[in-house]
């Protein structure tokens, strides 16, 4: 099959509505790959339908959606756009409350996900190696015995990484990681991302105009369900229209 | 390979819970046929047959635990599995009368007859054959879970919806079963069973031995549920019981999880009741009735889900006190009894007895432990 985009993810006109309300309205960009992007936006600008429509969550009634250039993600559901390499993590923090850290990124780890193998698995020493890695990169080795319900805040946005990483992703979609962090755990979310944007492509979702100053990469607003602004933070934030949006008239 | 899913099925709990079984599966019979009935230890028959049934019922609770407390399904329809398990079972005893009816046809069961039916049907056909008919017990209560998953775990049915729809399955069977046309004996069901394999039902060996092969059944299957629970297959379950969504946004196709497990634990129903048939001697379509699916559930609660042995000792403990409360005048109330017990566990004890048993030695461990800053302990299975 031929690339119909060079583009990583490419949004073409993408509308959904709920009940006529229009979540998102026309919605077109394209992130390339290595990129990291920093979307933005007011409540109900259409930032999680997104990635709704992005994961398979949500189909749009309009539009199509690329990913890698062959792959219509429109026409897929979440475990195949999953298996594709494209990774959520969640607004609230969604870990295996009664797994352990180890068992969480188990499960996340890239592997044979049917259910035949499933039963018959059996953690190699190159799965051992990876898991500890990852606990040693999200900063959970001490806790690794320890149940998901167990751990603070913090400490389970940190797993939610964990376990993106784990499924080795081409594109990470990360949403509002920083919500509900201390201003240190803030500082190292973002160093954590941007170490992972070394290999992977990530989309951000954030509120925090800090944290995205921070993270320093192009921006993307978005208003009403469609682009509003696209550049680096301050030229952005310099934006009429979007101080007007996020600040009211 | 092999030996290490033994040892990984097999920690300290469940080694003993087995040895348990396995001295039960011994020594009733023991007591029942080798000591003389002037000793105080003999074990009458009579009880030999109902510990039987319990063991039955321990089997099937198993199989709810195995979907329920590890993966979230909550099915109020197991018990339609159980009783066609049972119904494969009561066709082979049927076919063994032969000659020895009331209407002493070599191949019409009875009620044909009396129904003016000149031939066998043809699904009856090879249930004289006694592995044929043991295929069966498994084979069509497994594809009934087969297909009734299929559609329902593609359509992403879940939760209290699916609860409803297994109970209407059920039901529908039961309505199906009760009507003679469909050819299993109607209202009053299957019985008067002579022999199985050639030896008399009724015999006190015959119970003896029937007796043995439950409890043999009870280690099988929770072997099984063991080995299932404890692989990475098992981890994917508990994974679909806390998070669904999470789950297939992490690549997991949940509905393939869903069905291989709701498929194993109809199986396991099956075999429950197709052992519990010539224990009890008949089989008829209230054993669809909703309200026994709902009540192996209650066992389960009991116990303690999600934890299998819970499930095999709420079934024993809730039909002992069954038996107990409804042979004595306070009979009438049983139900009222079997209720407030649901709600009493569902408020006091949600983690069943077991459950609360594990939860609390978990507590004391990590209390002697030094490093108990934070409580460290297993969670409330979600709904």
């Amino acid at each position: 099959m031929e690339a119909l985009t060079a583009a990583l993810l490419y949004l073409d006109g993408v509308t959904v509505s709920f009940d006529g309300f229009k979540a998102l309205n026309n919605l077109s960009f394209a992130i390339e790959p290595g990129e990291m992007r920093a979307i933005i936006g007011p409540n109900g600008a259409g930032k999680t339908t997104m990635m709704d429509v992005v994961t398979g969550k949500t189909r749009p009634d309009l539009g199509e959606v690329i990913f890698d250039g062959l792959h219509n993600l429109t026409r897929l559901d979440e475990t195949e756009i999953a298996e594709l390499g494209i990774g959520r993590k969640f607004q609230k923090p969604t870990v295996f409350e009664s797994h352990t850290v180890h068992d969480n990124l188990e499960l996340a780890l890239k592997s044979d996900r049917r259910a035949r193998a499933a039963l018959w698995w059996r953690e190699s020493t190159d799965e051992r190696r990876r898991i500890e890695q990852l606990l040693e990169i999200v900063r959970l080795t001490a806790v690794r015995d320890r149940f998901a319900s167990s751990l603070s805040h913090g400490q389970r946005q940190w797993l939610e990484i964990g376990m993106l990483l784990a499924q080795e992703p081409k594109l990470l979609l990360v949403d509002e990681p920083a919500a509900g962090m201390t201003d240190a755990e803030t500082r190292q979310t973002a160093a954590l991302l941007r170490e992972i944007n070394r290999d992977r492509t990530v989309i951000v979702v954030e509120h925090d105009m800090a944290f995205v100053r921070d993270l320093d990469v192009k921006v993307t607003c978005l208003h009403e369900g469609s682009v509003l602004a696209e550049g680096t933070i301050d030229q952005v934030s310099a934006n009429e229209r979007v101080v007007e949006v996020y600040l009211g008239r | 390979m092999t030996l290490h899913i033994l040892i990984r099925s097999l920690d300290r709990g469940a080694a003993l819970f087995l040895i348990v079984i396995a001295a039960i599966a011994l020594g009733v019979p023991a007591l029942n046929l080798a000591v003389p009935e002037s000793s105080a230890f003999h074990v009458p028959t009579y009880l030999v047959s109902l510990f039987g049934k319990y063991a039955c019922y321990a089997l099937l609770a198993l199989s709810i635990d195995l979907i329920w407390g590890f993966c979230g399904i909550l099915s109020l329809g197991h018990g339609a599995f159980f009783a066609l398990g049972g119904y494969a079972m009561g066709m082979y005893l049927m076919r063994q009368i032969g000659t020895r009816g009331v209407y002493a046809d070599p191949i019409l069961p009875d009620f044909m007859v009396f129904l003016n039916w000149k031939q066998l049907p043809v699904y009856w056909y090879g249930f004289q054959y006694f592995p044929y008919a043991a295929l069966m017990v498994v084979l069509v209560p497994g594809a009934l879970a087969f297909v009734f998953g299929w559609f329902a775990f593609r359509s992403r049915v879940t939760g209290v919806y699916l609860s409803i729809i297994t109970q209407a399955l059920t039901f529908a069977l039961m309505l199906g079963f009760f009507r003679n046309n469909f050819g299993f004996g109607g209202n009053n069901g299957l019985t008067d069973f002579k022999d199985i394999l050639g030896f008399n039902v009724q015999a006190e060996t015959t119970r003896a031995v029937l007796f043995a092969i439950s409890c043999l059944a009870i280690m099988l299957g929770f072997f099984t549920c063991r080995a299932v629970v404890t692989s990475k297959f098992g981890k994917v379950l508990i994974a679909i019981r806390d998070a669904e969504a999470r789950t297939r946004f992490l690549g997991y196709r949940v509905e393939s999880y869903k069905l291989v497990v709701f498929t194993l634990s109809a199986c396991m129903a099956a075999i429950a009741g197709a052992l519990y048939v010539p224990q009890v001697g008949i089989i008829n379509p209230s054993e669809f009735a909703p309200g026994n699916s709902i009540e192996a559930v209650i066992w389960v609660a009991v116990g303690g889900r999600g934890t299998l042995t819970g499930a095999v000792i709420g079934a024993v403990l809730v039909n002992y006190a069954k038996t107990f409360f409804t042979s004595g005048a306070l009979a009438p109330y049983w139900l009222f009894m079997l209720g407030a017990l649901f709600i009493a566990v569902t408020l006091l004890l949600p983690r069943g007895v077991v459950g609360t048993w594990r939860h609390w030695t978990a507590l004391r461990r990590d209390r002697a432990s030094a490093a108990a800053e934070d409580g460290v302990t297993d969670p409330l299975p979600a709904e």
